[in-house]
């Protein structure tokens, strides 16, 4: 496109359509994910026993966000080998964490063959202002969002699914109802609004205008929305269910609690009943010790959701 | 008013309704064996099906899934769906996972490989073509997808696909199963057996409803020689939330 002196509109080829994998297949793959459950693994071990448990895909980390938190310094990629070892034990998807900005780590993950990639807030930052050109890949990925307008800033830089970044590693559900509320109150004003407030609200949000009106139409957002960060036990689970999203990531909860495998089953069965409080209260029976959870008034405590805009 | 099932313990079903919607008929959400006497008809949607097949284990769904196939009421498997009504898998985990069976053929799991594999095709799809209509071909979207690798002589093929090349750089495959890939030039994605419909790829991410609409005549047909059983489900409490739905890329 560059030098043919045309003017290129949004969705036009240059942007959305990329290489051999068209944005509407990225996509695909997170509506498959719908409904379901995406752990954190840290080895192969973990990834059979959360595939035993009816995940629906994978997170393979060389740190569960509890750890990094609990030991500090930089947190990077995971070594390759490691995830590739998780990916041949399990048929179900693997993901990996690249740090945001950090276009080459997604490019070694993208050569391992891996299935999603998650920009992640979770990792130390690896450039402060840009996140990483997700166009350019064929790899899909999902990127965390506090708000309406950052979910929509990831969409045009290319993610092809959204999860609310809740407080990674804390046991502590608080930050990700906030950060789903505030994505999912911001759509019912969206909805009720004239036209042409539009424009004014886009800017207000810092949002592109094509994606605020598309999300008006559709009254959500237009890719896969999961829930992130904080997710301890089933009851969570289905809360961010009910408010809406359609699907969980369970970081350090399953595998920082009692009875891992227990939990893992109770939690994927939250998730597909989550507007049944009978099979909810069965399934939350006697799961053992739950995660140790972290007080986020404390303010020694550094809050990743905050580390990019 | 004919209500369709829709399984839905986890991946595409709320897409399926949203299809199903706009031809104007009511998809109920399926998560307990007891819902399914409830429909005439069944659509098993794509997802994980390591998942689905464990989820539907924990409720005890297979016995009544089973049944449901073997008196011969609609089914149609998408994706995940296909690999679950096969009588045979190949490519699955390891200590393998429980199918619901009835459609003479076997499936290997994720033959196109991962995520990067997945990709959208046109598909060439007579038999549907001349009964509902529109173009010949249909835009089918694999993701992960199964293909069915032999049929039985029951099995009506509706569509086929020429396999790509880059199978071979499948990390899912297994080396045995990889030269006999090698040598097909072609390999099932939609068949029909009876009342048993399957496809490989997602007619529901796509705005083309025809596959829905065959699979509902296919679905009234046999409700009329069957004496019709359909008027007993007048009073169903459909007390589902209006779900918004993605958009469909064109």
């Amino acid at each position: 496109m560059e030098g043919s002196g045309v003017v290129t509109v949004y969705g036009n080829g240059a942007i959305t359509e990329t290489k051999k994998s068209p944005f509407s297949v990225k996509v695909g793959l997170a509506q498959m994910l719908r409904g379901g459950v995406i752990m954190d693994v840290v080895n192969a071990d973990q990834a059979r026993v959360a595939e035993e448990a009816g995940a629906c895909a994978v997170m393979a980390l060389e740190r569960v966000p509890a750890d990094i938190r609990a030991q500090g310094g930089v947190a990077r990629m995971s070594d390759p080998q490691l995830i590739k070892e998780i990916k041949q034990a399990v048929t179900i998807p693997v993901m990996a964490k690249a740090r945001i900005g950090h276009f080459v780590e997604a490019q070694i993950l993208e050569a391992i063959g891996i299935d999603y990639v998650d920009e992640s807030e979770v990792l130390t930052l690896a450039d402060e202002d840009n996140h990483i050109n997700k166009h350019n890949f064929r790899i899909p990925f999902v990127c965390g969002c506090r708000n309406l307008g950052e979910a929509l800033r990831r969409i045009r830089e290319g993610a092809a699914m959204i999860r609310t970044k809740g407080e990674a590693g804390t046991g502590n559900i608080v930050e990700a109802v906030r950060h789903v509320r505030s994505v999912m109150g911001d759509i019912r004003v969206l909805r009720n609004m004239d036209d042409d407030e539009v424009f004014t609200f886009s800017k207000k949000i810092a949002a592109p205008y094509d994606l605020v009106m598309q999300t008006k139409q559709l009254g959500r957002l237009p890719v896969v929305h999961f829930a992130a960060g904080g997710v301890a036990t089933p009851a969570d689970a289905a809360l961010m269910m009910q408010l809406g999203c359609d699907g969980v990531f369970v970081g350090s909860g399953v595998f920082k609690s009692g009875d891992p495998a227990k939990r893992a089953r109770a939690i994927v069965q939250a998730v597909t009943h989550y507007s049944d409080p009978e099979v909810l209260a069965e399934v939350s029976c006697g799961l053992g010790e739950a995660m140790v959870g972290i007080n986020l008034n404390d303010d020694k405590v550094e809050r990743f959701a905050n580390r990019s805009e | 008013m004919t209500l369709v099932g829709v399984l839905a313990l986890q991946g595409s079903f709320n897409e399926h309704i949203a299809v199903l919607r706009r031809l104007g008929v009511k998809g109920v959400e399926i998560r307990k064996p007891e819902q399914l006497q409830n429909v005439t008809s069944l659509i098993i949607p794509g997802g994980e099906s390591t998942t689905m097949a464990k989820l539907a284990e924990y409720h005890n769904l297979f016995p009544s899934l089973r049944e449901f196939v073997k008196m011969g009421r609609p089914v149609w498997g998408t994706c995940a769906g296909l690999i679950f009504l096969a009588d045979k898998a190949t490519g699955q985990k390891t200590g393998g996972q429980q199918l619901v069976g009835g459609l003479d053929c076997t499936v290997h799991r994720n033959f196109f490989g991962s995520q990067i594999q997945s990709f959208e095709a046109e598909v060439l799809a007579p038999e549907v073509a001349s009964k509902e209509g529109g173009p010949e071909t249909f835009r089918g979207v694999f993701i992960r997808a199964p293909a069915i690798l032999e049929a039985g002589p029951e099995v009506q093929v509706l569509a086929d696909y020429p396999v790509p090349s880059n199978i071979s750089t499948s990390p899912y495959s297994s080396g045995e199963e990889q030269k006999e890939n090698v040598e097909q030039s072609k390999v099932i994605v939609a068949v029909r057996q009876g009342n048993i419909l399957a496809t490989a790829f997602h007619p529901e991410l796509t705005a083309d409803t025809r596959w829905h609409s065959y699979f509902l005549k296919m679905a009234n047909e046999i409700a009329e020689t069957s004496n019709s059983q359909l008027q007993l489900q007048v009073n169903i409490n459909y007390s589902q939330k209006q779900l918004n739905e993605l958009p469909i890329f064109q």
